[in-house]
């Protein structure tokens, strides 16, 4: 095994203490990982999966997780398979990643699907009676979000994944992760590596819950580390239920943490250390900050102790590491340049002694961790025969970090009380055609788009 | 027009805008329950800030985050003082 490796996961388990006290809870059930030791959820058909290339489909994250745990070290090939992937786009994801298994939570996925091999997962152990065989390295992959079409998967392995994992059992008592996020996505699966190598337990999110309910559910659990965007954490704040927990960590990742959302999460939670995480499912996770303010210092551009390589270059931060992924699976786009480097996308401005993220390179727009390709909604409003061209661009909201608006330029000139109705008409078009988050919350008509006034942040010269 | 008055006009146009059936508007109503989502309260905040020139949430971080309609009325009229 290579220096600096994790075993698998179920090794992971058994390095840690007491694990009687230790749980994964979902919404509707919670296990003991002192029982997955024992039992398993494949109802004995774990040996059938060996060296199998398995897509995991399972619906709900309690089940995705204690797949995970038994199939790590038995795969060949472990694909997580976020909740929101359209099944259209299943056979390419199918073809690409050489998929020969399913683990799913009912067998007629796999006449979906069809792949021969179909086993289900669910939250009833029953005991294990095969040997798991001797550990095999386990390829980790996920999807990468933001993209339309047919979704790009990256491949890692758990010693990349949880490179960034420190590994010393917490000196406050037990450790309890909440997460917000789905633990299919990077920012998720790194809460789940957190929960399993500290230790811990973990109480997993359902999208079925409104976020009162999850505060208490998370209070009740005796949450100590709580995990998620900034879009999730304004929501938590502008909930009743913020103080039914009273987490000793609170971490942001995932979208750029302003200022404002870390000083009212120090308000609401004074005991708690308040932190913000920089991460990618392409590049890894690259850095904390845990001095309580947005940005990071500018200090970090080079070589961390942690032994990760920051670069800015062309206005994007640069990533090297160990942490990074291998690889694109499926098509053949280089992952990081010549010398190792991710390009993260993520635009970097210095202002004094720190960087702050002020934006995407590919103009994409996240309007509260939902992404937003300025080209698509462009060409919807262009679809208007009065449109000459448009700009669509990010508004800042201190409630989902962007919205978007665009500028429209007109063919010719039109009277006030026609502008007014033109608005109506591109607005109508933009709800017909686009989901809510890319219609356009406010349309301004300009007489042209010149460089100048698309700004700094203009896709169209980033 | 009253900042409360703008806030409910507002509001109520948003909530139509994106097809939300609201609930009954009173002070003690909770946000989340009000039948508008994040992304409405996020456009909410955005016209308000065009219309009333301020968007106390962008503007001072001390602002505690609002969780009833009452909450919400008041940092927008702390603001405008």
């Amino acid at each position: 095994m290579p220096p600096g490796d994790v075993g698998s996961l179920r090794d992971c388990l058994g390095d840690t203490a007491d694990r009687s006290t230790r749980h994964l809870h979902g919404i509707d059930a919670s296990v003991a990982l002192s029982d997955l030791a024992r039992g398993t959820s494949l109802g004995g058909r774990l040996p059938e999966l060996r060296d199998r290339s398995v897509l995991i489909a399972t619906g709900d994250q309690l089940t995705t997780a204690l797949a995970l745990i038994e199939l790590d070290g038995v795969a060949r090939r472990l694909i997580l398979c976020p909740p929101d992937v359209a099944p259209e786009h299943l056979p390419s994801v199918i073809a690409d990643a050489g998929v020969d298994a399913l683990v799913s939570a009912t067998v007629d996925q796999s006449r979906v699907t069809g792949v021969a091999l179909a086993v289900t997962c669910g939250p009833v152990l029953a005991p294990r009676t095969q040997d798991r065989g001797a550990p095999r390295q386990t390829e980790w992959v996920m999807f990468t979000s933001g993209t339309t079409g047919a979704p790009k998967m990256v491949q890692h392995s758990l010693a990349g994944l949880t490179a960034a994992i420190k590994r010393n059992a917490s000196q406050d008592g037990p450790v309890v992760w909440g997460t917000f996020y789905d633990i299919r996505r990077y920012g998720g699966l790194q809460i789940f590596f957190r929960a399993l190598l500290d230790g811990g337990s973990l109480i997993l999110s359902s999208p079925k819950e409104p976020i009162g309910n999850h505060l208490v559910r998370l209070g009740a659990h005796g949450a100590t580390h709580v995990s998620g965007t900034p879009s999730h954490w304004r929501r938590a704040l502008m909930s009743p239920s913020v103080q039914a927990m009273s987490p000793r960590y609170v971490r942001l990742s995932g979208e750029i943490a302003d200022q404002a959302i870390l000083d009212h999460l120090r308000a609401c939670y004074p005991r708690a250390r308040v932190g913000h995480a920089y991460a990618s499912t392409e590049a890894g996770v690259g850095f904390e900050v845990d001095d309580g303010l947005a940005g990071f210092p500018a200090g970090m551009i080079g070589r961390l102790p942690s032994g990760v390589e920051m670069k800015v270059e062309d206005g994007t931060l640069r990533i090297r590491s160990n942490r990074t992924a291998v690889r694109y699976v499926g098509d053949g786009a280089a992952l990081a340049d010549d010398d190792g480097f991710v390009d993260t996308g993520d635009i970097v401005e210095r202002r004094g002694d720190r960087y702050f993220f002020v934006g995407r390179s590919n103009g994409v727009i996240n309007v509260g961790g939902l992404k937003v390709h300025p080209e698509e909604v462009e060409a919807v409003i262009n679809g208007h025969p009065d449109v000459r061209m448009s700009l669509v661009r990010p508004r800042k909201s201190p409630i989902t970090g962007s919205l978007v608006v665009a500028d429209v330029v007109l063919r010719g000139e039109a009277a006030d009380a026609r502008l007014a109705q033109l608005q109506g008409e591109i607005l109508r078009r933009c709800r017909e055609a686009l989901t809510q988050h890319k219609v356009p919350t406010a349309i301004r008509f300009v007489p042209a788009l010149a460089v100048a006034a698309t700004g700094k942040l203009a896709r169209h010269h980033a | 027009m009253s900042t409360k008055l703008t806030i409910l006009a507002e509001l109520r146009k948003v909530a139509d805008e994106q097809a939300k059936s609201l609930a009954p508007l009173s002070d003690d109503l909770v946000l989340l329950d009000s039948g508008l989502d994040s992304l409405c309260f996020a456009v909410l905040v955005a016209r308000l800030e065009d219309r009333l020139g301020v968007d106390p949430f962008t503007a001072s971080d001390d602002v505690a985050f609002p969780v009833t309609l009452g909450d919400f009325v008041k940092v927008y009229e702390h603001a405008a003082r």
